[in-house]
């Protein structure tokens, strides 16, 4: 957008940019806030129908669709609270200290290709780096109320984060060595064509290895059944048991944020992004469906955000599904599951995806070999040249040594197996 | 109107954050607040990268440093958690050596940074290509990927002569392992002797 700025209308080059990253900023943050509203409503939902209730039904018409507007008015209303011996600093900034983590981690997320809040090449690294972050927000809430439940919940949040990050990592590492790329737009466009290209379906290991990240995912964005530092039958309400007002809210938009977003992570590196189970693209422009520009392009574009919203959608349903579904793990329990099952699982899979691509055995999008007009796979060939660009950095192109030759080749043949 | 260098401002906004926060941190006497300053400093460190175009440094950045200040906060916190809201004192020895070190530190840091002189801004953002082989017009420098770069040079590969880090870093490695392997063997869950089926199993 800051290119179209500078070139057509001649802006200057900063304010074009300044004015796309303002764009990027306000589309984001609206994303989190109608998707937080529309989340809890779509939780409460949720929620009642498997409790066998009706849920919300009556502000908004028949399906209690403003139900959410309407407890945001409310809490808006409400009066904004602090504990006298609180440390009134820290209590004030944690809900944004919270939300920051979680918002800003939205910049580096791809919705499609070239939709994107800033193409970071190492945007995975960063997404992680900065979802981290989050539990900086549920300390310090934890620790400014001075209050002993909120306490716990927070010191139970810093145990449980600090040992899930190992898995999360581990499983978030495999995607990125499949692909040879840490940034999430070339992730995504790597799992075009058939569904059987995305990474869930490249082999038995991370077909499992999927599973392994959803599990760790919700551990790190503290939902049940690991929601230790709320858990509200032995804590009150865990670290925001003295929050009320507006600051509670901002806890809780942060929550549904990271909910999203680790969603989001996990369908654009296991479940194909925005690419959509058929080839769509590709049947109506043709095999070069990738290399349009113009209206095909933002077509394209939209029929991949539409398909990469509703997986999204999916997996933040999943999530509270499950919610309302399993009873919560007790703390040991949590630590248990971590680092005696989930982490060396992780480390097996990462060790079994590594010997699958040694091996060259065949990958899921292989066994069901359809192309749309007789190309070979595109995905096949996007890597070949994204692996030898990576070899060879263009500045020492023309003078590389044979030896970065040889590797690069090695480097293509082990990546590629085909 | 004299085209003013936006990148240049915002390099500079985040340096002076990072210098208050910085002095935050020393002038604070609550150890949480204290590593809650640390926090933003080190944050705004990482801005400071990513506006250097250096994208896989200020993530690492961010993982490493201010990740890494979460075990200081959680250790402030447990240590305070008995009597809320201590407050540290620091004698005046402390204050002298502190400067003493903090002071060489900059002596040495000093000459180096007027050597080089300026951020680095092209004209008005525009900033150019490493290699010179093409201008890019964005006032986002982080378009320059820096990681590939980085891992083969650690590795050792691109270059001509293969002086990489890659056996210093294994050794490390397992150095770092023997280390934890140990830590975990001094801090285990002692013999249980009393209590029989409680799971005193050992916390992260």
């Amino acid at each position: 957008m800051s290119e179209f700025l500078i070139n057509s209308w001649g802006w200057p080059p900063f304010y074009a940019s300044a004015c796309a990253a303002f764009v990027a900023v306000v589309l984001i943050l609206h994303l989190i806030a109608v998707g937080a509203m529309f989340f809890i409503w779509l939780e409460r939902k949720v929620a009642g129908r498997i409790q066998d209730r009706l849920g919300p039904t009556r502000v908004g018409g028949k399906f209690g669709w403003l139900q959410t507007l309407a407890d945001g008015i409310k809490l808006i209303a409400k009066e904004d609270l602090m504990p006298a011996e609180a440390d009134g600093l820290l209590f004030r900034i944690a809900p944004y200290v919270a939300f920051c983590a979680s918002f800003s981690s939205f910049i580096a997320l791809p919705f499609a290709t070239g939709w994107v809040g800033l193409d970071i090449n190492v945007a995975v690294f960063f997404v992680v780096a900065i979802l981290g972050l989050e539990v900086f927000g549920v300390i310090l809430a934890g620790y400014a109320s001075a209050s002993k439940w909120s306490l716990f919940g927070a010191m139970r949040e810093a145990a449980q984060v600090v040992s899930y990050e190992v898995p999360l990592g581990l499983c978030i590492v495999i995607p990125v060595m499949i692909a040879g790329t840490m940034d999430l737009t070339k992730i995504g466009n790597l799992q075009a064509g058939w569904f059987t290209n995305w990474y869930i379906f490249h082999d038995p290991f991370t077909f499992l290895t999927s599973f392994v990240f959803f599990s760790c995912a919700l551990a790190s964005v503290n939902r049940a059944p690991f929601d230790l530092a709320e858990a509200e039958s032995e804590l009150v309400a865990g670290f925001h048991t003295e929050y009320s007002g507006l600051r509670w809210s901002f806890f809780f938009m942060a929550e549904y944020g990271s909910m999203f977003l680790v969603s989001a992570l996990g369908a654009i590196l296991f479940l194909g992004g925005w690419n959509g189970p058929v080839p769509m693209g590709q049947f109506l422009f043709g095999a070069h469906a990738m290399e349009l520009s113009g209206w095909a392009f933002f077509l394209i574009n939209l029929l991949g955000v539409m398909n990469f919203i509703f997986k999204v959608v999916l997996g933040v349903t999943l999530m509270i599904w499950i919610r309302w579904t399993l009873p919560r793990l007790r703390i040991d329990q949590v630590i248990t599951t971590c680092w005696k099952y989930f982490t060396p699982i992780a480390a097996i899979m990462f060790v079994g995806v590594i010997s699958w691509q040694l091996l060259g055995l065949p990958s899921g999008g292989d066994l069901l070999p359809l192309h749309v007009d007789g190309r070979p796979r595109l995905s096949g060939d996007v890597r070949e040249q994204h692996l030898k660009d990576a070899v060879l950095p263009q500045d020492s192109a023309d003078q590389h040594s044979a030896a970065s030759r040889a590797l690069g080749d090695n480097l293509v043949r082990v990546g590629g197996g085909h | 109107m004299e085209s003013i260098n936006g990148h240049t401002l915002l390099f500079l906004l985040f340096g002076a954050l990072t210098c208050f926060f910085a002095l935050a941190v020393v002038f604070s006497a609550n150890i949480v607040r204290m590593a809650f300053y640390l926090i933003i400093a080190l944050a705004t460190t990482a801005g400071l990268h990513f506006l250097a175009g250096a994208d896989f440094v200020g993530a690492m950045q961010l993982v490493l440093y201010v990740g890494g200040t979460l075990v200081v906060l959680v250790f402030g916190v447990m240590l305070t958690a008995r009597s809320p809201f201590v407050s540290l004192r620091t004698a005046g020895g402390d204050w002298v050596l502190a400067a003493l070190i903090g002071g060489t530190l900059l002596v040495i840091l000093l000459p180096v940074a007027f050597q080089i002189g300026l951020p680095p801004t092209a004209t008005d953002g525009i900033f150019t290509d490493p290699a010179g082989s093409e201008r890019i017009t964005s006032s986002v420098p982080v378009t320059v990927p820096t990681a590939t770069r980085i891992g083969l040079g650690f590795l050792g590969v691109p270059g001509d002569d293969f002086s990489g880090y890659l056996l210093p870093f294994e050794i490390i490695s397992i150095h770092l392992l023997v280390v934890l392997v140990g830590a975990a063997y001094l801090a285990r869950a002692k013999r249980r002797t009393t209590v029989k089926n409680s799971d005193v199993s050992g916390s992260s």
